[in-house]
């Protein structure tokens, strides 16, 4: 049983990635990287990791991909035809695809595995406790990064529209409409 | 629940060589598209099949610092979403394109 649902949920995982690399329309590809992170959701599941298959659907499904798709929607480009590769390029990445595949799976076929038989529980209390005690110092660490990828991303959006005014002739923004981006954003 | 897993005969070597397909697909989508984001999702597609690998190996192993590890990704994942699609955004309102080919360069 736990078989079958491996070999079905990995047959739909691959079908999204490839869905995601082979079609031509980029709202299409984010439909498909979502229903790739909800197979891969379930594989967490199936390997006993609940708490992770839940904040992988948050953050990924939830927020990610919302991200995407609020940007392709803000670039218009649902419908922009794309300017393919030559078909050249094309076999080319293909072959490199498959040939990466396979010198992985040459490398990884002889490597030994140590089952070691100690029932891991990966519930949101056994995992919090490993993260809060063992790994607090990156647990911190990581909030300081989210902290700096938000001004960041805050920053690099607001520059280009000070630029784009003082070339119009006017001053600085204002201050209500920094603030008003701040919100935005978050 | 590892041993149960094996009892249905569910072995790391099946994760592993889904990883590696997931993995590979999303090198192959880098190469072959040339839309910036796409070029984004098929990163986020390797990153999620080496998270998958890593979250088989702690079950398997019996260790939770995997799964700890795996967090961490998510997070700098996170981190680099926001980061890189503000700059498309940025490019996209100057240039008017996320055609890698043409964003080729670091300086107009």
């Amino acid at each position: 049983m736990t078989l079958y649902a491996f070999y079905f949920l990995s047959f739909l995982a691959v079908l999204g990635a490839l869905m995601v690399v082979f079609s031509r329309n980029p709202v299409t590809s984010v439909i498909f990287l979502v229903m790739t992170f909800f197979t891969i959701a379930c594989h967490y599941m199936l390997l006993n990791a609940q708490f992770l298959a839940a904040v992988h659907i948050i953050v990924y499904a939830g927020a990610i991909m919302v991200l995407f798709l609020y940007v392709i929607m803000l670039l218009n480009l649902n419908d922009a035809v794309e300017q393919q590769k030559t078909l050249l390029l094309k076999v080319a990445a293909v072959v490199t695809g498959g040939l990466l595949m396979i010198v992985l799976s040459a490398a990884l076929r002889t490597a030994e595995v140590t089952y070691v038989d100690t029932s891991v529980v990966g519930s949101a209390s056994s995992l919090g406790k490993v993260l809060l005690s063992e790994y607090l110092l990156p647990f911190e660490a990581v909030s300081l990064l989210l902290l700096a990828a938000m001004t960041g991303a805050i920053m690099l959006a607001r520059t280009r529209r000070r630029k784009a005014e003082d070339a119009e002739g006017g001053n600085a923004v204002p201050e209500s409409e920094q603030t008003e981006s701040v919100a935005y954003e978050q | 629940m590892n041993s149960s897993l094996m009892q249905n005969g569910l072995v790391l070597e099946h994760y592993v060589v889904l990883s590696i397909v997931l993995f590979a697909t999303g090198v192959m989508g880098v190469l072959f598209r040339r839309n910036a984001i796409i070029i984004f999702m098929c990163i986020e597609l390797m990153l999620n099949a080496v998270n998958l690998l890593l979250v088989a190996f702690a079950t398997f192993y019996g260790d939770s610092a995997g799964q700890v590890f795996v967090f961490f990704i998510m997070a700098v994942a996170a981190a680099e979403v926001a980061v890189g699609l503000a700059i498309l955004t940025a490019l996209y309102s100057k240039l008017k394109t996320t055609d890698i080919d043409i964003l080729s360069k670091l300086k107009w």
